[in-house]
């Protein structure tokens, strides 16, 4: 079996990349759709798509519990938030506010300039370019399974340990990504289960942080609240 | 199409942030409405997000971010929940107090 997979593994196609490349498609296409079109209900719509596009980038990277944190909070909290004020504020002139032609080509010359500048620097670093996580992680597998191949012609018995050592590397090559839920939870409070004990010096996790991103929330929701509350007005002398 | 068959690497990750990021940066410079504004911030803090997951995914590079790149990615996302909450709130008070949600006519701190 194992031969087989690194032989097919050159030419065949790489599904997780065609996934990638219609992922990101969906998210930057989307995204432009909410750059160019002037009508703010249709930009709330494409700013959804593109949301949720980039939470299947998430997934693709291995950043599950991140990715569904993005589903939840982003395209179910936060747009929805967004379009409530759109829905409150959707008066006849304000849904398709134009632009100046100036500041379109202004700002398209400026943004275009900055991503060239920023594409071809991400693709200078040859290290970047291309994973070779797949290809070490077959080759890896398949010397352990000639290993334990010659073993068994000598005559010896292959014990439970290797057997499960091989297991463990065919995991490997086929997905490759850790779960970190729990580790991700364990780190919001203040223990890395992912270091060794010894390396974790003064403020290993990030207990700190997220009590102060908690009394945030609460101080950013009160003052919403506070902001947004419905205006009472005083005339003085008229109240009967 | 041998562009299908390579693995792909963090250089795709990190392009796909940029685009994220220069679109809501030109988002926020030619929207008028304060709630597209609002938009372009949240391409923008996607874009983060996606560098950020890009940078901490071990398929790509033997020396990542692992776990801080996750949790750094969902602090990202809890500070565009809250800026959007306080945004909102003061949009609609603007709007309250103006009938207009037209950022070119919030000029009252003009120096």
């Amino acid at each position: 079996m194992t031969p087989l997979l690194a032989a097919t593994s050159e030419a065949a196609i790489n599904w997780h990349t065609v996934m990638f490349y219609v992922i990101a498609l969906c998210a930057c296409g989307f995204a432009v759709i909410v750059a160019l079109t002037n009508n703010i209900v249709r930009m709330a719509f494409a700013l959804i798509v593109s949301l949720a596009a980039t939470s299947g980038l998430l997934f693709l990277a291995g950043a599950y519990f991140v990715g569904a944190m993005q589903l939840m909070i982003y395209v179910g909290g936060t747009v929805v938030l967004l379009i409530f004020g759109v829905m409150l504020t959707a008066q006849k002139a304000f849904i398709t506010m134009r632009t100046q032609a100036g500041d379109w080509i202004l700002g398209l010359l400026v943004g275009g300039t900055l991503l060239a500048v920023l594409v071809q620097l991400v693709f200078l670093i040859p290290e970047w370019q291309s994973s070779n996580y797949q290809s070490t992680a077959d080759a890896q597998l398949v010397a352990y399974a000639e290993e334990l191949k010659s073993q068994r012609a000598r005559g010896e018995e292959i014990t439970a340990e290797q057997r499960r050592r091989l297991e463990l590397m065919a995991v490997k090559a086929s997905e490759g990504m850790p779960q970190r839920t729990g580790e991700i939870g364990l780190a919001l409070i203040g223990v890395r289960a992912d270091k060794i004990e010894s390396e974790q010096t003064g403020l290993a996790g990030y207990l700190l942080p997220f009590e102060i991103v908690s009394v945030h929330l609460l101080v950013v929701l009160v003052g919403a609240a506070f902001l947004a509350r419905a205006k009472r007005h005083h005339h003085g002398g008229d109240v009967s | 199409m041998s562009f299908l068959s390579e693995p792909i690497g963090l250089s795709h990750y990190l392009a796909v942030g940029a685009f994220l990021f220069v679109t809501g940066v030109v988002c926020m410079a030619t929207k008028r409405n304060a709630l597209g504004i609002l938009m372009g911030i949240e391409l923008v803090l996607n874009g983060a997000i996606v560098n950020f997951v890009g940078f901490a995914c071990p398929y790509f590079r033997d020396e990542n971010l692992g776990l801080d790149g996750h949790l750094i990615a969902l602090f990202v996302i809890v500070l565009a929940a809250a800026e959007a909450a306080v945004a909102l709130a003061i949009a609609l008070n603007f709007y309250n107090n103006h009938a207009t949600i037209d950022v070119d006519r919030a000029d009252e701190l003009k120096g």
